[in-house]
C-alpha cells in the first residue's frame, strides 16, 4: 500500500487522465474545480439549468467561507464537506453534464460506484476538516453563481486550486476504496468477537 | 454584571483559542498516530496534512476546521454566583467571535431554515452550570463538529443483532460495531465518548462529559480503563484508519463513563469527537480576570 508519488489531475479531466487513476492512489488536482452542496445538487438534479459547463469538470463539495475584501473574493476556509447526502443525486448529473470528477469526503455505497463506471468518473477524498491547507491551495476565486438564490455557503463557486490534496476512493472501473476498508473492518470486527477473551468486570 | 467588559474579553479569548489552537495533548496524540503509519501510506500521509492544518490555523489565526461546530460551555461557579449574568455576558463574546470569523454562522432556525447571523439563538450556545465550594470560576468550551456529531450512538442493551448482553463484554460489542459503523465518517482518528447506564439524556451528557479529560489519561475505575484500553487497541485492528482510507490509526482514544441506571434500562451511550477536538477551558476571578489556562 506504498503510494510512490502522487498522480497529477489536471483541469480539464480528460478520459485519459481519468481512466489512469486507481483507488487507493494519491493526488495533487490543479486547474478549475465547481464548488456545490445539497441546494446545487438537488437543483441540477431537477433539470435546472447549469451557468457553467461541468463537462471534463470537477464537482467539488464544499461549503467554503469566502470573505470580500478590497473588492475582491479571500478563501478562508474550504474544507470539504460530506459526500454522502448527494449520492442519489450524482449520477444523474453526473450522466447529463459530463462531470469526471466529484471531491469530497465520506462514504459512497453502490449507487455511487456503479455511476463512476458507466459515466467514467472518479471520487476523489479529501481530507475532513483540513480547511486551512485546503484554503491555501485555493489559488484563485474566478466567479460566484447562485449566490443570492442559494446563499454564499450552498453557491456554485469557480475556484482555481493548485496541487490540491486527495486519494482516490472509487475509479472508473466502480472500485471502491471506502467500502473495502469497511467490509474488512468488518471481518476484523468479528473475528475479534469469535477469538477474542471476553471483558469481564 | 459588574466587570462586563473584563468578563467579554476573557470569554472572547477563550472562544478563539479553542478555535484556531488545538489543545497540546490532542496534537500530541495525533503526532504519535502519524509516526505510528507506515511511511509512505495514505494514513501518514492524511495525519501529515492534518498536522500541518493545525499548525497552520495557529499561526494563521484561523479557526481549525470550518464547522465551528456547537458550542459546549461548562461551567463551575463560587456558591451563590450569577449563572443568569454569566450566561449573558458569554453569549455576548459568543455574537462578536462570530463577528470577526473565529465562529462560522453556523446556526439555522429549524423550523424556518433561516441562518442566524450571531450563533445566539434559542439552545445555542450550550450550557451546563455547577455550584461548588470554590472561589474562582472554572470554565471549558468544548466546539463540536456536526460530522462528528452525526457519527454519535447509542445501544440499549440487550441487543439482540449483536449478541450483546448487558454486561461489560455486550459494552465491548456495542463499542466494536460503532467503531465499524463509523468508520471514517466523523473525520477519523478521533475520540470515543461512552458512557454505560443512565437514561437516554444523561448517558448522552454523560458520554459528551468524558471529551472534558486529556486524550491520554485513563479511567481512574479500574474496569473501565482496562476497558478503555482494550477498545483502543482492538481498534487498531479493524483497520479503518485515518478518514476511513485504511490505517491503524482508527481513535486516538477512548473515555469510558459510567452512570447509575434502572432495574428496566442499560444503556451504552456512544459520542464521537472528531480529529479536530477543540477544547480548551480557563480559571477566570470573580471578576472576570483571566488566571489560568487550563489543558
Ligand atoms: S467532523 Fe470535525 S473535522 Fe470533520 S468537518 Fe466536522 S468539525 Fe471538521
Amino acid at each position: 500500500m506504498a503510494i510512490l508519488s502522487p498522480r497529477r489531475l489536471i483541469y480539464p479531466f480528460t478520459v485519459e487522465q481519468v481512466y489512469s487513476l486507481r483507488t487507493g492512489q494519491f493526488v495533487l488536482v490543479s486547474g478549475l474545480v465547481f464548488t456545490g452542496r445539497d441546494r446545487l445538487h438537488k437543483y441540477l438534479y431537477e433539470g435546472g439549468a447549469c451557468p457553467v459547463n461541468l463537462r471534463e469538470g470537477a464537482i467539488y463539495h464544499c461549503g467554503p467561507v469566502v470573505i470580500r475584501e478590497d473588492n475582491s473574493w479571500k478563501v478562508r476556509a474550504a474544507g470539504p464537506t460530506t459526500s454522502t447526502r448527494e449520492e442519489a443525486y450524482l449520477p444523474r448529473i453526473m450522466q447529463e453534464h459530463g462531470v469526471r470528477v466529484v471531491i469530497g469526503k465520506g462514504s459512497m455505497g453502490r449507487v455511487m460506484a456503479k455511476a463512476c463506471h458507466s459515466a467514467g468518473c472518479v471520487y476523489l477524498h479529501a481530507v475532513g476538516g483540513a480547511a486551512q491547507v485546503l484554503a491555501d491551495r485555493v489559488v484563485a476565486v474566478k466567479a460566484v453563481h447562485f449566490g443570492e438564490q442559494f446563499g454564499l455557503t450552498e453557491a456554485l463557486w469557480e475556484l482555481e486550486i493548485k496541487d490540491f490534496p486527495a486519494v482516490v476512493a472509487i475509479d472508473c472501473r466502480g472500485r471502491n476504496l471506502l467500502q473495502r476498508v469497511m467490509n474488512s473492518s468488518a471481518r476484523a470486527r468479528d473475528k475479534l468477537l469469535e477469538s477474542g477473551e471476553k471483558v469481564v468486570s | 454584571m459588574k466587570n462586563h467588559s473584563q468578563w467579554e474579553s476573557s470569554l472572547f479569548e477563550l472562544i478563539r483559542r479553542t478555535s484556531v489552537d488545538l489543545p497540546s495533548d490532542v496534537e500530541q496524540a495525533i503526532k504519535r498516530a502519524y509516526t505510528a503509519e507506515p511511511g509512505g501510506s495514505r494514513g501518514r500521509w492524511v495525519l501529515e496534512t492534518i498536522l500541518e492544518n493545525i499548525r497552520k490555523a495557529r499561526n494563521q489565526d484561523a479557526p481549525i476546521c470550518q464547522d465551528t461546530g456547537t458550542l459546549c460551555f461548562s461551567f463551575q461557579v463560587p456558591v451563590g454566583f450569577d449563572t443568569n449574568a454569566l450566561a449573558a455576558v458569554t453569549r455576548v463574546a459568543v455574537a462578536k467571535a462570530t463577528r470577526m470569523g473565529y465562529l462560522r454562522q453556523n446556526t439555522i432556525d429549524t423550523l424556518s431554515g433561516e441562518s442566524c447571523p450571531t450563533n445566539v439563538a434559542h439552545g445555542s450556545p450550550v450550557f451546563r452550570f455547577e455550584q461548588c465550594a470554590r472561589s474562582t470560576v472554572d470554565v471549558r468550551l468544548i466546539m463540536k463538529g456536526g460530522g462528528s456529531e452525526n457519527a454519535g450512538r447509542q445501544y440499549s442493551l440487550p441487543d439482540d443483532r449483536l449478541g450483546a448482553g448487558r454486561d461489560l463484554e455486550g459494552v465491548r460489542k456495542c463499542l466494536l460495531d460503532a467503531i465499524v459503523s463509523i468508520q471514517g465518517n466523523g473525520c477519523s482518528p478521533g475520540v470515543l465518548g461512552v458512557c454505560v447506564g443512565g437514561d437516554r439524556c444523561t448517558g448522552c451528557e454523560h458520554a459528551k462529559h468524558q471529551f472534558l479529560r486529556k486524550v491520554d489519561d485513563r479511567s481512574e475505575v479500574k474496569v473501565l480503563a482496562r476497558l478503555e484500553e482494550r477498545i483502543l487497541k482492538e481498534s487498531r485492528l479493524l483497520g479503518v484508519g485515518p478518514m476511513g482510507l485504511g490505517g491503524n490509526a482508527t481513535l486516538l482514544g477512548v473515555k469510558i463513563g459510567a452512570l447509575s441506571r434502572l432495574p428496566a434500562s442499560f444503556f451504552v451511550s456512544v459520542s464521537y469527537m472528531c480529529w479536530a477536538f477543540r477544547r480548551r477551558g480557563a480559571l477566570i476571578t470573580t471578576k472576570g480576570g483571566l488566571k489560568r489556562w487550563l489543558y
